[in-house]
This record gives structure tokens, C-alpha cells and sequence, in this order.
């Protein structure tokens, strides 16, 4: 596969060798005339020197046959343009954006840059599942689709703690996928007994975690 | 008409400026605080006195434009130093707000032709000098 990477920090640096060790072609684009120089010393021919905005330095770099390209400037406005680009203009099917400041993220979503990596946020959602008093943690957003699956930890005051599956009022648009109980995992039947310390994983549209921590991690 | 400036540098402060005298609501938006100095310069009192508007805050965040009116924007001018900041709060003031009028101004010849094919108006400075220069010298040739 030929990947075009835009910009040579630590995060494309990394990709760039990862990639070409695991056999892909791949060209790197940094702007800044001294990083370029000490990634070259590795990367010879693999990287090249300029803006990743311009297109003429996109074009040098053959973007017109690159299946994926990959936008990690520090810049948001650069990744979004870099990105718009590639498949506006270079009709590139994939390609992949990194998010430097999350409150952005709604941007690259408007102008249909996706999908998009957050280290903030992927930090931010360890954070969440290595403390459980957030109640409820992320596992999965599949925002074009419309879908999350969380876990929640049920505390003692929940509602929902040593109900049957059946009894539990689950929001309409949710449901109980899976129950983890002194570390294994099962699917929960209909008679199933949710009991305070299991965790929960459900599936849902978005919009209904309030609903969720209010059944299972109420006084978390 | 009320008029929302992000970038008050050279051409955003001037722009400003004639616009307010016009008689237009203006509203400006710049990441730096001492870029208000240049809305006051040459008027007769500040620029707030004036009638103007002035908020400090990143074009990008959607905050920082609500805190600027651009919710109530009849006309959209990006003009700050960076061409991709431009084209991309274009878009959004396009976009998000559906600001009828949005102009962003855009260095990079290239790019300035490419997004106005896609929809968003660019003045290019780079192209009005290469002509200018190109008639310039068929004049004294």
C-alpha cells in the first residue's frame, strides 16, 4: 500500500518506519527544514521537504496514487484542509486525521474529515476506565453510525441491582449486551440477576447515558 | 448589514474601519489582544466609542464566533495570517451558520482557485500582484 504521511513529528516519524517495516511505500512530508534533515538521515528518500498544504508539494510527493493518506501536523486546520483535499481534489478513498485539540473534533466532523484520532481523548477515556467513579465508561462510539457500547459498574443503590434483566426499564434505543462477574464475561437472559459490582456493557444511541447511570450507577 | 472580521491585521483592521464608516455593524475577532491598537488608530476616539466591536479569541472555536455575533452575520471575512485557518472557519461560518456572505482571504494561488471551485468565495493578494506586476511591465515594454 502507498501512504502518504503529513507531517514528521513524533507521530509520523513512528508511522512512517512502522509502516515501511511492515513492507508498505510510504512518503513522509515535514515542513520544518531541520527535522526534515534528521528524519532524512533514517528515512532518505522516504521523506520529503515542504508544506502538505500546497498542492503542488502533495503532488510531488505522488498523492494521486497514495491509497491513505495520514494528516499528524500539530496544526487542526492543516490536518482538516490536508484531508478535505485528498478526497475532494485527489479523489483518495481513505484517509485518517489526528485531532490536536479536541473541542476541533466538531470541525473536521462539519467539513467530512474522518475518521479522526484524539490522543486527548483516547488518554481521557483511559482515565475513565482506570477510575470507575466516572460511572460510566466509553468503549466504543461508532459515531456515523450512530452507536456506543459503554460499561457501567452497578452500585448498591442502583435501581437496576438485584433485578432480573426482564424487570429493568432499559431506555428505549438500549441494551444489555453483556454482564462481566468475578472477571468472566456471559450474555445475560431475560432471568439473569443483575447483582451490585457487576459490570455492565451496553449498547445504545447516543444521548441515552444519563438514562443508563441512572439505572445501574446511581452514587457512583 | 452587520459585518464579522476575524484577523485584524492589516487588511482586517482597514476593512473594519471603512466598513464602521459606512455606517455598518461591525463586529472583529483576533487571538491577540493588542491587535485592537490598530482598530483605534486614526480615529478620533476608540474604537469601541465608535460603535465597533471587538472580541479576543481563536477564529476556530466555535465559542469564540458565537461570542462575536456570528450567529446575527450578514457577511463573513476571514483574514487572518493563516491561509488554512481561513478556508477552514470559512466553511464552518458557511456551513454551521449559514452566513450568506463569506469571503476568505487566501496567499496561496493554488488554493485560493481550488476552494472558490468548491464553493468558497477567496480573494487571492498573490494573484492581484502577479497581475499587476505582469501589466506593470507590458506597459513599459
Amino acid at each position: 500500500m502507498y501512504v502518504v504521511i503529513a507531517g514528521g513529528g513524533k507521530v509520523g516519524w513512528n508511522l512512517a518506519r512502522e509502516l515501511i517495516d511492515k513492507g508498505h511505500e510510504v512518503t513522509l512530508i515535514e515542513q520544518t527544514r531541520r527535522r526534515y534533515l534528521t528524519i532524512e538521515e533514517e528515512l532518505e528518500h522516504a521523506v520529503q521537504y515542504g508544506d502538505a498544504t500546497e498542492m503542488w508539494v502533495l503532488e510531488r510527493a505522488g498523492i494521486q496514487r497514495a491509497e491513505l493518506v495520514v494528516a499528524v501536523t500539530g496544526d487542526d486546520e492543516d490536518n482538516i484542509l490536508i484531508c478535505q483535499m485528498a478526497r475532494e481534489k485527489y479523489d483518495i478513498p481513505r484517509t485518517i486525521a489526528r485531532v490536536n485539540n479536541p473541542r476541533n473534533r466538531e470541525l473536521f466532523e462539519l467539513l467530512g474529515v474522518a475518521p479522526v484520532v484524539s490522543a486527548t481523548d483516547l488518554i481521557l477515556r483511559l482515565i475513565e476506565h482506570e477510575v470507575p467513579s466516572f460511572g460510566l465508561v466509553h468503549l466504543l462510539d461508532l459515531h456515523a453510525e450512530r452507536l456506543e457500547i459503554v460499561e457501567v459498574e452497578v452500585t448498591p443503590q442502583a435501581p437496576a441491582a438485584g433485578k432480573r434483566v426482564s424487570e429493568i426499564s432499559m431506555p428505549e434505543g438500549s441494551l444489555i449486551i453483556s454482564v462481566l462477574r468475578k472477571g468472566a464475561g456471559f450474555v445475560p437472559k431475560a432471568d439473569t440477576v443483575i447483582e451490585a459490582g457487576d459490570e455492565v456493557l451496553v449498547v445504545l444511541d447516543p444521548g441515552l447515558e444519563d438514562g443508563i447511570t441512572d439505572l445501574f450507577a446511581v452514587g457512583a | 448589514m452587520f459585518v464579522l472580521i476575524v484577523g485584524a491585521g492589516r487588511v482586517g483592521s482597514a476593512v473594519a474601519q471603512s466598513m464602521l464608516a459606512q455606517g455598518h455593524e461591525v463586529s472583529v475577532l483576533d487571538h491577540d489582544p493588542l491587535s485592537h491598537e490598530r482598530l483605534d488608530a486614526g480615529l478620533a476616539s476608540s474604537w469601541e466609542e465608535t460603535g465597533g466591536r471587538f472580541t479576543v479569541g481563536q477564529g476556530i472555536e466555535v465559542e469564540a464566533l458565537r461570542e462575536a455575533g456570528i450567529d446575527d452575520a450578514d457577511v463573513f471575512i476571514a483574514s487572518t495570517s493563516g491561509d488554512n485557518t481561513n478556508l477552514v472557519i470559512a466553511q464552518v461560518a458557511q456551513k454551521r451558520f449559514n452566513v450568506s456572505t463569506v469571503i476568505a482571504r487566501v496567499m496561496d494561488p493554488a488554493r485560493a482557485t481550488w476552494y472558490a471551485e468548491q464553493g468558497v468565495r477567496t480573494i487571492c493578494p498573490t494573484l492581484q500582484a502577479i497581475s499587476m506586476f505582469e501589466s506593470a511591465i507590458v506597459e513599459v515594454s
